[in-house]
């Protein structure tokens, strides 16, 4: 950043330009093509989005039992029950809005990241769990949509999200 | 010592004989290094790992994930002592292939979802859960021999 500072000097380059070029360098971005993959791949799997959501939500809370602790306020964290079926729903409705603002993830969910960051304030290693689950999920149900390309877009996309998701934290 | 239920083990069992070894391995190995290409770095000698297609067809990569199937076949019939069985694997890993270990993780998370690809409705949220708790005792086998 100093470098830079020093070459703009003098010159019409804010270093506020310079420095959200840096970190978004910085990131594993998005190719045109991962977001043609996604994007392709949620247009096909969106009408079950909400079965993605529960099914996700549910292993995650039976494999990785620590996640639990996030929901001691529902009374039933078995899979299929209602708390966990509309709640995989709603998740689902903020990974289609991230699909939907896939250009620019960090203003996008800038809600959602005050939501986590200052009332939910999920441990944000618990994001790859659940990104992790949700592809599961994905590879479970569209098998043979699921392919090697898809995976790593994906992968890469709910990576992005979860940063996106981190943002306001500190 | 790791405890398995009765549940537990066949679970295991039941998973390693309705998956196809010779479809499960290579595809397992060939996501690895798809979706986490750095993982390459282990693989200079096995040619042509250009891009998707040139991974998926190479032969090298192919023999490689049977390789890794048959390891995990070893670990199924020694369930009780990995970490014994495990221990060569393990200073190979470490001292002959010096793997970072963070590696065996993000392979066994391909391999879960291969798996899930092939099981479908098999692999219900309890069957994942044996099936990571197995990888997890895997990992930390392989893990063990590291200094």
């Amino acid at each position: 950043i100093e470098h830079l500072q020093y070459m703009t000097t003098g010159k019409n380059i804010s270093i506020f330009q310079i420095e959200f070029f840096v970190r978004l360098l910085n990131k594993m971005s998005l190719s045109v093509k991962n977001k043609d993959t996604v994007r392709a791949f949620w247009a096909k799997v969106s009408p079950k989005a909400a079965d993605i959501g529960a099914g996700a939500l549910c292993r995650m809370l039976v494999v990785y039992p620590q996640t639990k602790t996030y929901f001691s306020h529902w009374k039933d964290l078995n899979p299929g029950s209602a708390p966990v079926m509309m709640h995989g729903a709603v998740i689902m409705e903020g990974v289609a809005d991230a699909v939907a603002k896939i250009d620019n993830l960090t203003d996008g969910l800038d809600q959602l990241s005050q939501l986590h960051a200052f009332t939910l304030r999920v441990d944000p290693a618990n994001f790859k769990v659940l990104s992790h689950n949700l592809m599961v999920v994905m590879a479970n149900q569209f098998p043979n949509d699921f392919s090697p390309e898809v995976h790593v877009a994906m992968d890469k996309f709910l990576a992005l999200v979860a940063l996106a998701l981190s943002e306001k934290y500190r | 010592m790791v405890k398995w239920t009765d549940s537990e083990r066949s679970t295991i069992q039941s998973i390693f004989s309705k998956i196809d070894k010779d479809v499960v391995g290579p595809a397992a190995i060939s996501r690895c290094l798809i979706v986490y290409p750095w993982t390459q770095r282990y693989f200079g000698s096995f040619g042509n790992l250009y891009n998707a297609a040139a991974i998926t067809s190479n032969p090298k990569v192919a023999a490689h994930g049977k390789v890794i199937v048959e390891a995990l076949e070893k670990a199924v019939q020694n369930m009780d002592n990995i970490k014994a069985a495990y221990a060569e694997l393990s200073v190979l890993h470490s001292e002959k292939l010096q793997v970072d270990p963070g590696n065996f993780k993000l392979l066994a998370d391909c391999l879960t979802i291969v798996i899930a690809a092939q099981l479908g409705n098999d692999f219900t949220p309890d069957v994942q859960a044996t099936f990571q708790k197995f990888m997890n005792v895997v990992v930390s086998s392989l893990e063990k021999q590291y200094y």
